[in-house]
């Protein structure tokens, strides 16, 4: 089991909806984000283009956070879902120094926090809050494993990419183009 | 301001209100304990009032019973399950510390200092009963009026009339979608209301005029655009400023400020000498195509290139992508669309657009919309007012089929013209400073009054020129009528009250009642309890509130007719020769053009930019703009400039400039410059609701510019008397007080 998202590029408004729900669902105080969006422009007027993204803690198949984590509260989950056990992370932040994507934030509570892919709620057969609010339904999560998963078919239909691929994380958080 | 009858008083010029009549002040939503599961068994049932989409959903609380989050409801048709962000952050309206807290009452120092006081809501209501007295004795009830947005309108707007007065106005008519109804009412004899009955979900062809769906979170439409995304519908957007669904369509067409109405003309004559119209429908259903084919020959797309600056090829290829996606192809009507006061004959050309292409009671196009019909508590009828809000008007915008906010505001200024002023405000739930433009002439109208009652749940800027200030409950606080939306079906919804609520606030159905008691009108409020005339209402169509309380929302069948015509079914179309009217006997009658007519508008001076506004996903007006959850998404605006505007004046990114109007009204805080190719070089962009000057919005304060500020110049639509606000200019300035130095 490798959990994953695809994220429609095409049809993501960069409502933020995702933001808040994540907020709201995992107690993110005001002012912290575990989820963000990202817009590109391209060209010039009036041959223009963009790109909105919403970003999040790409579940790196190979995390350098993990790597770095001197305490072992950063480590991965089943299905490759990275976390962080709170009372067992001192707060050092040199995971957040190592990851690529600036996915991670210092909880005022002391401990670094970061998208989870919703676990508490994947076990339970839900969607991530992100995934399950967004307006425009551009968002897919499951199991990249299983070929009849949204993520999968998502993948198999269209053109995707991920983010900073040379960092050779192996991001499982994909964007469709 | 001080000189006038009614001193602005900052709400934080206050003692420290909040803190004293709070008891539990809350800092932020945050504090909210952690807990990881939630049971379905926790959850209420709510109807969204962030904005009036009015999307259904369940509220959650933590063991602790403090509210958590809030979702959609996935049976209701207006949200799908799924909030928008501003619903979905609905949780910080309730959590905003800067809440109104209790009723206050505006009172005069012995050094003639005017403040605000503390009062029960004994003192206030008895306040407001003995003025509305004295004013029916002294000019008659109808001399009093009610603005209003929102649920609370309702139960004032019955006190109103059981008092006899029929003066109720929303700015959403006159200052938004007004001009679109009135269009629509003429072409068609329907108007489009809301949730507007557009099949967006199956169209093929979605063209997009100034509406920036997407930025616009009106949700079930943008759900259905991704939809139609999905399914490869083709997108055509028609802006100045390269929207977030300018990046999402086929089309971007980025015309030139105030000649739309071009455009459309020339579109129509592509359609029509193309052959391209649907010819067994116009034959069947409408009137005074001949006549259309002939007005608008001259309009060709070289002829509407000079005008819009689109691409004559441009015109061509986007009527062809329209034809061929026909019937399945929707025109939006929009809905703020109060532009440049010509905007009924822009809205008609829009409706005759949809017209020759079939579209109207198509699949992919217009549906037919029901709506369940709910039986009122019983009460006695309303007695017939003696004057009418239309004799206010003077005798202007007869075809207005809705009350005009603007006009009753004017009708308050005393003029030779008007036998009657209006004396009375009651306002519900809409920060008119703010929503109506003209500042100034809003400020002079309240000048002239002898009550000002202000019913919100935030300070605004309008509850600083208030006689009397009541604090609102939030909607997670309180009962209120149940939902009652148009749609694919006929369907109810309920909001129930998820906590007590917070410090000394209360429903506006509660005051509404309290003062009809003083005024001898509790007959029109006959039940004793909320719950009782909900279970009332509920019982006449087969339901309950144990029922609704468990499910939210109720869909019925249709009841009346199908979605769309059947291929040749004989309609009848409420105008006055039954057809759908391409030529308008109504317009015509009233002294109109039957056909929509191009007329430039002024340009700006040079130096000077159109100044064009909008809206942001996450916020509903100034209605979220001290909301903690949204302001942490976005709390400014920007001022969007193009590069080469930027360069010319030496704009830097992110640097703070103020804007000046052509009248000389400089904003009162700088906004910092947002550099982008994303928008033409006559024009520059902000986002509405921003740039709030009472400090008591803590998060607000002095946060951007507030194009409302600046719009000063009005361009009335002489049909039905909407407000245009998008004739107005600006350009920089780098200091407050001295002159540009460009
Ligand atoms: S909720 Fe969906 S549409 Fe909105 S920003 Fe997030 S991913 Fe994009
Ligand atoms: S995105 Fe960053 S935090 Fe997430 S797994 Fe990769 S390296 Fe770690
Ligand atoms: S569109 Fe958003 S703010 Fe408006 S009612 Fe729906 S959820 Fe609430």
């Amino acid at each position: 089991m490798r959990y994953a998202m695809a994220i429609d590029t095409k049809k993501c408004v960069g409502c933020s909806d995702c933001v808040v729900a994540c907020q709201t669902e995992n107690d993110v105080p005001v002012g912290y984000c575990r989820d963000w969006v990202v817009e590109v422009t391209d060209g010039t007027y009036p041959q223009l283009e963009i790109e909105i993204r919403s970003e999040r803690c790409n579940h790196c198949e190979n995390a350098p956070c993990v790597r770095s984590c001197p305490t072992g509260a950063s480590h991965y989950e089943a299905g490759g879902i990275v976390t962080v056990t709170e009372n067992k992370c001192i707060g050092c932040g040199a995971c957040i120094v190592s990851c690529p994507y600036d996915a991670r934030y210092s909880h005022p509570e002391g401990y670094v926090d970061k998208c989870t892919f919703c676990l508490h709620r994947i076990q339970k057969g839900q969607q991530p809050a992100c995934v399950e609010v967004c307006p425009t339904k551009c968002m897919y999560f499951g199991d990249l494993d299983d070929p009849n998963s949204d993520v999968s078919k998502m993948l198999k239909k269209r053109k995707f990419k991920t983010l900073i691929p040379e960092a050779g994380t192996k991001p499982h958080v994909y964007y469709l183009i | 301001m001080s000189g006038s009858r009614r001193d602005f008083i900052k709400i934080s010029s206050l003692s420290a209100a909040g803190l004293l009549f709070g008891g539990h002040y809350v800092q932020s939503a945050m504090q909210a304990k952690k807990i990881a599961d939630l049971g379905s068994t926790l959850r209420t049932p709510t109807v969204c009032e962030v904005c009036f989409w009015q999307c259904a959903g369940w509220v959650y609380k933590n063991d602790e019973g403090k509210i958590k989050k809030i979702t959609g409801n996935d049976e209701d048709p207006n949200c799908n399950g799924r909030l928008c962000p501003r619903g979905t952050g609905g949780v910080g309206m309730y959590y905003d510390e800067d809440r109104l807290k209790t009723p206050l009452l505006r009172v005069k120092g012995s050094d003639g200092k005017q403040t605000f006081k503390e009062v029960s809501w004994d003192e206030a209501f008895d306040f407001i009963a003995e003025k509305l007295q004295k004013i029916k004795k002294e000019h008659g009830p109808e001399c009093t009026a009610l603005f209003t947005h929102g649920s609370g309108g309702h139960y004032w707007g019955d006190l109103i009339k059981a008092f006899g007065s029929n003066n109720i106005a929303a700015p959403s008519y006159a200052q938004c979608r007004g001009p679109r109804e009135v269009a629509f009412l003429a072409t068609f004899g329907e108007g489009l209301n809301s949730p507007e009955p557009l099949d967006i979900r199956d169209t093929r062809c979605l063209v997009l005029i100034g509406s920036h769906l997407g930025e616009n979170m009106h949700n079930g439409q943008v759900q259905e655009m991704s939809d139609a995304i999905d399914n490869g519908a083709a997108i055509i957007t028609v802006d100045p400023r390269f929207s977030t669904v300018a990046s999402k369509s086929k089309y971007w067409l980025p015309v030139k400020p105030a000649t739309d109405i071009a455009l459309l003309l020339s579109w129509i004559r592509e359609i029509i000498n193309n052959d391209w119209y649907d010819k067994d429908y116009i034959e069947k259903y409408a009137y005074g195509f001949d006549e259309l084919k002939n007005y608008v020959q001259p309009y060709t797309p070289e002829w509407a290139y000079g005008i819009t600056t689109i691409k004559p090829h441009l015109i061509r290829e986007s009527a062809r992508e329209m034809a061929n996606a026909a019937p399945a192809v929707i025109i939006h009507p929009g809905r703020h669309v109060t532009w440049y006061g010509d905007d009924t004959q822009r809205l008609r050309a829009v409706a005759i657009l949809n017209a020759l292409l079939g579209s109207w009671g198509r699949k992919g196009g217009f549906y037919v919309p029901e709506k369940m019909s709910l039986p009122e508590y019983p009460h006695p009828p309303f007695p017939k007012p003696t004057r009418t809000w239309r004799d206010a008007m003077n005798g202007k915008y007869k075809l207005a089929d809705l009350a005009l906010a603007s006009g009753v505001c004017d009708a308050t200024i005393p003029s030779p013209d008007l036998d009657c002023n209006i004396k009375g405000w009651i306002v519900n739930g809409t920060n008119l400073i703010m929503t109506l433009p003209d500042q100034k002439k809003t400020i002079e109208a309240i000048n002239n009054l002898d009550l000002l009652v202000v019913v919100d749940t935030m300070p605004m800027e309008i509850t600083g020129y208030a006689d009397v200030v009541l604090p609102e409950c939030t909607y997670l606080e309180r009962w209120d009528d149940l939902r009652v939306a148009q749609g694919r079906n006929p369907g109810i919804a309920l909001r129930m009250p998820v906590a007590e609520p917070m410090y000394n606030t209360k429903p506006a159905y509660w005051m509404a009642k309290e003062v009809s008691k003083r005024l001898g009108l509790e007959e029109y409020f006959a039940w004793d309890t909320f719950e009782e005339k909900l279970e009332w209402q509920l019982k006449q169509v087969g339901s309950s509130l144990e029922e609704m309380k468990r499910i939210g929302v109720k869909n019925l069948p249709r009841q009346y007719s199908d979605m769309f015509f059947a291929p040749g079914e004989e309609v009848e179309f409420y105008t006055n020769t039954g057809k759908i009217e391409l030529y308008s006997t109504a317009l015509e009658a009233e002294g109109f053009d039957p056909f929509p007519v191009y007329t430039p508008h002024a340009e700006p001076p040079s130096g000077y930019y159109h100044l064009n506004y909008g809206r942001a996903p996450m916020h509903t007006f100034s209605r979220t703009a001290n909301n903690p959850n949204l302001t942490d998404l976005m709390d400014e605006n920007t001022v969007w400039v193009n590069p080469k505007v930027a360069k010319e004046w030496g704009l830097k990114k992110g640097e703070p400039v103020y804007l000046q109007n052509q009248d000389g009204v400089v904003s009162d805080f700088p906004v910092k410059v947002r550099v982008t190719e994303r928008i033409r070089f006559d024009s520059v962009y902000i986002v509405h609701g921003f740039g709030h000057n009472d400090k008591k919005l803590k998060r607000a304060y002095g946060k951007g510019a507030s194009d409302s500020q600046l719009i000063t110049r009005v361009l009335m639509d002489p049909v039905m008397g909407g407000t245009g606000m998008r004739g107005n200019f600006v350009t920089f300035r780098f200091n407050k007080e001295s002159e540009v130095q460009s």
